[in-house]
């Protein structure tokens, strides 16, 4: 596809707010620790505070990672799927990933309180909790992709997935009723979302999931660009649609479930990102929206987890609430200037 | 049936159209067969639902017949890797795209993908493909609009264009003249005429402005529940091919005018 107008300067300038974003995003938080003290720490000297150095090198920077990964790869993974079922309301969540991380977590935590002492607190570790989500995640995807196998109409994988959603939220929600309050607080906390408190060990896992699901997403440029046509034209350009079809809905699993399983249901972004991005850069070519889309979804994320932080106080909330906070109304006010929606 | 010509570009043999499901199968027509000649300009008329587009989907390999080939070049087009059959067919469909914040020149340009690398990116003889596929149609000033911003008149002319830019010796079009007004259906339909004759394109279109049709198409399909008429336009309308087209009692085709009038 030929885009006329050259992008390298957007690039640059989102390049550069990134790198920005990154190094303030670790210096704020409940400590707040001077730039150049981050910037040296971050490379490998010491810092003014060997506490500070602590800091910085064993959570802020892990975290602020994590931040950059989900952003960017839910970013992608919306567009992924708004492109492939040709709907602007389209999220990586559609295909019913997030509902089944979270049966699988309110199993491990919930399900103790409603069979009873099967499960006992201490299994409810983070490792368990990455292991359930990323294990319901992984039975909805396969269920997914034996319905893309079966089911022609890509409308139809979209329908299906919204009710593997339904389903998955009801089973919660029963299992929510049978629970005690400390249980139920527990599950509320952890669908809140979380950047923080991730190892180098997890941070290096989830880079890795990302980047596969990047990577895939990278090689199915062209095909995307066809599909902007619709499936038949995509057809009569040579495009192998069930192939395809399969190889986006596998890139998005793997995003939107690696990332859920480390972060948690992280709402809003995956969403947003993309219409962001269109707004701004007005090209639908694949090659142009989808670099934009990973810088501009590692800075939004960036800035929300520092606005969640509340710099120089001890809270920290939700990072759920604040993405959408931050990003529903810049979304509003995009579509308002703009006056239209450009998919 | 039919002798082989050297310029037989595509050829139908005894095809019945329709749509199978399990173990029942729904015939639509049956009984096809015609040859389509380099640079010919063909109509495909028929009633509403009498199978034109389903017809047309078989030709262009979206579903298979129930029976019989559809070939070009002599080999069976479900021989064809997507990618071959991409460079000898290329199709303009009812439907609009998808996205249509796509710009002019994108969307044309997405016509060259047949024959970019992985990433779709545009050599300069792409780029040349594009641009005169943008001037014979006239859409030049167009390319740099969205797709949004297009009367209905040059968005067929555009996706025209697309078909085009994809290089094919065959292109199909559905309907190409829904939602045009009288003057518009003359520049489309006069637009494939021209190109038939100076790119020596095979380009076979439906449609339902059978008197427009007869006036400039060189061999013409008429499609009835009992059969499929191939000829010449002049042909058909000697041996009164029209005159089954529709059931007489509400219109009736003029064989001297060439045109259906209302009957009193």
């Amino acid at each position: 596809m030929e885009t006329q107008k050259s992008y390298k300067k957007v690039f640059l300038l989102l390049f550069l707010l990134l790198i920005v974003f990154f190094f303030v995003n670790i210096s704020l938080g409940s400590v707040a620790i001077p730039l150049k003290d981050v910037i040296t720490s971050f490379f490998g000297s010491e810092a003014s505070k060997s506490s500070w150095e602590y800091i910085i090198t064993q959570y802020r920077i892990p975290k602020a990672i994590t931040a950059m990964l989900v952003g960017s790869g839910l970013g992608v993974a919306g567009l992924l799927m708004q492109t492939l079922f040709r709907n602007p309301l389209a999220g990586p969540f559609v295909l019913g990933l997030s509902s089944g991380a979270s049966l699988g977590v309110a199993f491990l935590i919930l399900g103790a309180g409603a069979f009873g002492g099967f499960f006992t607190n201490a299994l409810v570790s983070e490792w368990s909790l990455v292991i359930a989500s990323a294990l319901g995640s992984f039975l909805v995807l396969l269920a997914v992709l034996a319905v893309t196998f079966r089911v022609k109409d890509t409308m139809a994988i979209l329908i299906i997935g919204l009710m593997f959603g339904s389903v998955t939220s009801a089973v919660v929600a029963v299992l929510s009723y049978f629970s005690n309050a400390e249980k139920l607080q527990q599950y509320v906390f952890w669908s809140f979302g979380s950047l923080g408190n991730q190892s180098w060990n997890s941070v290096f896992i989830l880079s890795f999931c990302v980047m596969l699901g990047l990577l895939i997403a990278f090689f199915s440029v062209k095909p995307l660009n066809a599909l902007l046509l619709g499936e038949n034209y995509a057809r009569s350009l040579g495009v192998r649609l069930k192939r395809t079809t399969l190889l986006i809905i596998v890139a998005t699993s793997i995003l939107a479930g690696a990332i859920t399983a480390f972060a948690g249901p992280i709402a809003f972004i995956g969403l947003a990102v993309p219409h962001i991005t269109r707004q701004w850069i007005t090209t639908s070519n694949h090659s142009v929206l989808l670099p934009g889309v990973l810088l501009l979804g590692g800075i939004i994320m960036l800035i929300c987890d520092s606005v969640a932080q509340i710099p120089f106080s001890e809270y920290t909330l939700p990072i759920n609430a604040i993405t959408s906070l931050v990003g529903a109304p810049v979304v509003i006010w995009l579509l308002v200037r703009k006056k239209k929606l450009l998919f | 049936m039919f002798s082989e010509t050297p310029h037989t570009i595509l050829q139908a043999t005894n095809i019945s159209i329709g749509y199978s499901h399990k173990k029942k199968s729904t015939v639509v027509a049956e009984n096809i067969s015609f040859q389509l000649q380099k640079g010919e300009l063909i109509g495909l008329v028929g009633a509403n639902g009498i199978g034109k587009s389903t017809l047309l989907r078989t030709l262009t390999g979206i579903q298979k017949p129930l029976s019989g080939s559809v070939s070009i070049f002599n080999k069976n087009i479900a021989n064809y890797h997507p990618l071959e059959l991409a460079s000898l067919l290329s199709v303009v469909l009812t439907e609009a795209p998808t996205s249509k914040n796509l710009s002019v020149l994108e969307f044309v340009s997405l016509g060259r993908q047949p024959y970019t690398n992985w990433m779709g990116k545009l050599t300069p003889t792409d780029s040349e493909k594009v641009q005169w596929a943008l001037q014979i149609t006239d859409t030049q000033k167009l390319s740099q609009q969205k797709c949004f911003e297009l009367s209905d008149g040059q968005l067929q002319r555009v996706a025209i264009a697309r078909a085009l830019a994809q290089d094919t010796p065959i292109i199909i079009l559905d309907e190409p003249t829904t939602h045009l007004d009288l003057y518009h259906r003359a520049v489309v339909l006069k637009l494939l005429k021209k190109l038939s004759q100076e790119t020596e394109k095979t380009i076979l279109f439906s449609t339902h402005e059978i008197d427009l049709a007869i006036q400039l198409s060189d061999k013409m399909m008429v499609l009835t529940e009992a059969n499929c008429h191939f000829d010449a336009p002049c042909k058909l309308i000697e041996e009164g091919k029209f005159k089954s087209l529709f059931p007489e009692d509400t219109i009736q085709f003029d064989t001297k005018t060439g045109r259906f009038s209302i009957k009193d």
